[in-house]
């Protein structure tokens, strides 16, 4: 092979090396300092990320990665998850699954983010994979219980069914009972988005009893709360529990049953489930709350009083998940209770009301960034929203890595000068010199997008909706923000000029989004046949858009950078611009 | 010629009645694109001294022109062209790069004179440009509730069905006397919930009308939106549009669905599961009912619906086994 000077180090110190770097980026670095350093690092690659499916081949990242043992890949768009990107359109797992299946036959994980997955892909990991641990589906949808019934019966060495927001066919109760008897391994179980309606917790008991490893267990809203005590006492070395519906006929016998069981386990950091809460039986939780970190109670509809309570036993809290039930005084008194808090997530009780139905307004947030010196990561839904109060909020909180901000109307402005959201916005990005991830709400011109292309030069990932005026204020993001990898545009007035600018930007992006804007047929045509290394894909529902004339503006349009080509599995609403502009279009 | 440009310019001045204080000045740099080729001299000079103040602010941040590969892909409207477009690309090259000035006429001479010689394409590109214009108006000047929107607050799918779930549960039991199937006690703890704090009034008709489908045959599913459609008729129509012109990509079964799901005739037949779990033939009752109480449909083979109530017995429920 390569001849070993004194100055160069044998393959194996230099591989065991490499086994200290992790992180994606700094593999990749090392693959690129020389073709030795590239040779031995693939050999020795175990993980891999593929932050969108259509950007490589299976055959292509085996034939690279020959050993991994684990590899997320993500499917959709984003925006896939508020029903912007229409059913059938792509994602699927299959084909990997069974290029690994061949090549890969050690593989251990497989984590998976909006894709279609079915009970085939399901049955043929459980029988090609032998070593197989750990399986995570994220929003993905396609199967049923059927194909997690194989992975349960076949998988002898799984530690690891995550099941997150899933659209799972449950066609029957008895998963759990597919584990055989002697199955022992289970670390961390979420089948909090199964919705069957049977749930044999006899079986559910044993295997928790048996599997002594277990440390996250997250159950589905059929486990009803007089079970939950008897599943707590069996393990109470969880650390992550998930409870289901959290409500019960007020027995004094049943609450003291729960409280106790909650109180035995020492190790309980993490909560959530909490569906149909009795607020009666919340107080059972205090014995962990002192621990918690992280709780999770958006599904709790649970007022402010009690959330008020609930939080003031929680002062080591670092993630807190809230109806915005919980109102600006409640949020007060996180402020002041929660010196920890990194991450506030809010979600709205009644997102299509025409009134407020609570108080939670900007005030909420202000006093969240001034009485929380770590906040990190906020995602808020409210209904108001003032230049002052985010300039207040930037100005408390510069450690941002990612703000989402919600107005609920579209293009709201600011509640106290009427003016655009401009300025407010402007400050988060000026201030918040880290931030990675951002999403934009309420009236808002080219100025913000000025804003943002100027100041967030650390800016990743950007969703904007109903805002500026022109394509200048598509050009100052893409001609500004130089670490931008994902681009989410909706109902904007951004047409071809930027996009057209700004081409070769996209190939240093991961992909880009942009629906009902003003982006013409004519304009995707060109960017196809001239950027060979983009899958320029038209979606559109209302027809083929060569049926309308080419200045006509396409319904939805994702381009991403690729080096796989087109794909093959389109379904009849989506056209890949072709690089040849002979060809026709499909 | 102008045509197209005074369409958009005329479109975007509707637009000054909603963000007052910024329209005129921003749109003011726009409407010069729609002068002719005589006019555009002199509408620049005018105009611009408006929109400089505005540009100069803008000009400062703006970041340079990247030079290479864009050259090819002008900036201009009509991009169909050889030649032409590199020139006229240049000069607009080097006005984005200069300050970011907002485009005149100036820019676009070739553009516009292409546009003059061809009566036809440009009638239909004003149509064209109308509609984007006009989408873009429509957004602005009707006020959207967000309500009406698709996708719109971002909430994911899986929490709005949980919050529909836990509404349609809170609602639902309260007319539900005489069904007696479940636990009593099930019924009376959701009756005492609703007493528990405000309910989620998330509206029934307002987002969450896509439900699933699923064909024999076929194993993964599609999805509908019912609140688009106002009849059993139209969503059949969309059913029958949606699995029977696309081979499904994965699955290469043809299927033949030559007539109406509905009327019986086909070999395929429409059935729905309510909130009660049972399965039913779609058409037994009023079409409101059916949205607010279906929970996701199947497309069965006539042969397999055995034991469900026919179409004219719309009184009798009868059980039939799940999928």
């Amino acid at each position: 092979m390569h001849k070993k000077t004194a100055f160069s180090f044998p393959d194996e110190v230099l591989e065991h090396v490499f086994s200290f770097i992790q992180s994606d980026k700094d593999r990749n670095s090392v693959s690129m300092v020389c073709k030795s350093w590239y040779e031995i690092e693939r050999w020795c690659r175990r993980k891999v990320f593929v932050g969108n499916c259509y950007a490589v081949s299976p055959r292509m990242v085996i034939k690279r990665f020959p050993e991994i043992r684990s590899i997320e890949l993500k499917g959709k768009p984003h925006f896939a998850d508020f029903n912007l990107v229409p059913d059938g359109w792509g994602g699927y797992v299959f084909p990997w699954i069974v290029e690994m299946a061949g090549a890969v036959p050690w593989l251990e994980e497989i984590k998976l983010k909006r894709m279609v997955v079915t009970d085939e892909s399901l049955e043929l990991i459980a029988k090609s994979f032998k070593n197989f641990k750990a399986l995570v589906l994220s929003s993905c949808e396609g199967f049923s219980t059927d194909g997690l019934a194989a992975i349960a019966a076949s998988c002898k060495n799984l530690k690891e069914l995550d099941l997150r927001d899933c659209d799972v066919d449950d066609l029957s109760g008895h998963l759990l009972s597919h584990f055989p008897d002697t199955y022992t391994s289970l670390v961390s179980l979420n089948i909090s988005c199964l919705g069957s309606d049977e749930v044999s917790f006899s079986t559910l008991e044993r295997l928790v009893c048996r599997c002594t490893n277990l440390r996250t267990l997250r159950l589905n809203r059929a486990v009803p709360l007089d079970k939950i005590a008897n599943i707590l006492r069996r393990a109470p070395q969880l650390v992550d529990f998930g409870t289901g519906t959290y409500a019960a006929d007020l027995r004094p016998d049943s609450y003291s049953d729960l409280a106790g069981a909650f109180s035995s386990c020492k190790e309980l950091r993490s909560l959530s489930g909490f569906w149909d809460v009795v607020p009666d039986y919340l107080p059972a939780i205090y014995p962990v709350c002192s621990k918690l970190t992280s709780l999770n109670l958006s599904y709790a509809t649970i007022q402010s009083p009690e959330l008020i309570k609930l939080v003031s036993h929680c002062p080591n809290l670092q993630r807190l998940l809230v109806l915005d039930y919980i109102e600006d005084s409640g949020l007060e008194v996180l402020a002041s209770s929660c010196k920890n808090l990194q991450e506030l997530r809010v979600f709205p009780s009644d997102p299509f009301g025409v009134e407020p139905n609570v108080s939670l307004t900007e005030q909420g947030l202000v006093a969240v960034s001034s009485g929380c010196p770590k906040l990190q990561s906020v995602l808020y839904f409210c209904r108001r929203m003032s230049n002052e109060a985010l300039v207040t909020v930037a100005k408390n909180c510069p450690n941002f890595t990612r703000f989402r901000l919600c107005i609920i109307e579209p293009r709201t402005a600011d509640y106290q000068t009427l003016e655009p959201l401009d300025v407010g916005f402007g400050a988060i990005v000026q201030y918040c010199k880290d931030l990675q991830r951002l999403s934009l709400s309420g009236l808002l011109t080219d100025r913000v997008f000025e804003y943002i292309g100027t100041y967030a030069k650390k800016l990743e990932m950007l969703s904007v909706a109903f805002a500026g005026d022109s394509d200048l204020g598509l050009h100052h993001v893409l001609s500004g923000c130089e670490s931008l990898r994902k681009l989410e545009i909706r109902d904007c007035p951004f047409g071809d000029k930027a996009l057209l600018a700004n081409a070769a930007k996209l190939e240093t992006m991961r992909s880009l989004w942009m629906s009902s804007c003003a982006v013409s047929f004519r304009a995707c045509k060109l960017l196809g046949q001239k950027m060979p290394r983009l899958n320029v894909e038209v979606i559109d529902e209302r027809g083929p858009p060569d049926s309308r004339p080419e200045s006509c503006p396409v319904d939805k349009l994702y381009i991403y950078r690729t080096v796989a080509g087109s794909r093959f599995d389109m379904p009849p609403f989506v056209w890949t611009m072709e690089d040849d502009p002979s060809l026709q279009l499909s | 010629m102008g045509p197209i440009i005074i369409t958009f310019s005329t479109i975007f001045s509707k637009l000054p009645s909603l963000i007052p204080s910024f329209c005129p000045l921003v749109y003011g740099g726009l409407v010069l694109l729609g002068g002719g080729n005589g006019d555009a001299s002199s509408g620049v000079s005018t105009d611009e001294s408006a929109v400089l103040p505005k540009v100069e602010v803008v000009s400062e941040a703006c970041s340079s022109y990247p030079a290479e590969s864009e050259l090819e892909l002008g900036l201009g409207l009509s991009l169909g062209g050889g030649g032409g477009a590199t020139g006229k690309t240049k000069a607009a090259n080097s006005s984005w790069g200069e300050c970011g000035r907002i485009l005149t006429a100036k820019d676009f001479p070739s553009v516009v004179s292409q546009r003059t010689n061809n009566g036809g394409p440009s009638s239909v590109a004003v149509s064209g440009t109308k509609r984007a214009a006009e989408s873009v108006s429509h957004e602005s000047c009707s006020p959207t509730g967000a309500s009406q929107v698709v996708g719109w607050p971002p909430i994911r799918a899986y929490r709005m069905n949980s919050l529909v779930n836990q509404a349609k549960a809170q609602r639902g039991d309260e007319g539900d006397n005489g069904i007696v199937e479940k636990d009593k006690p099930k019924d009376a703890l959701k009756k005492r919930l609703n007493c528990n704090g405000k309910q989620t009034t998330v509206n029934e008709k307002g987002h969450l009308g896509f439900v699933k489908v699923n064909i024999d045959g076929i194993p993964i599913g599609r999805k509908v939106d019912l609140n688009a459609h106002s009849s059993y008729e139209s969503m059949a129509q969309a059913l029958e549009d949606m699995f029977l012109r696309s081979p499904n990509s994965v699955e290469n079964e043809p299927l033949t669905m030559a007539s109406k799901l509905l009327d019986g005739s086909s070999e395929f037949v429409l059935t729905y599961e309510d909130k009660e779990g049972d399965w039913m033939l779609v058409g037994d009752v009023p079409w409101r009912m059916f949205v607010s109480s279906v929970r996701r449909l199947r497309i069965m083979r006539t042969s397999e619906a055995n034991g469900l109530a026919p179409i004219n017995e719309s009184n009798e429920r009868q059980r039939s086994k799940p999928i």
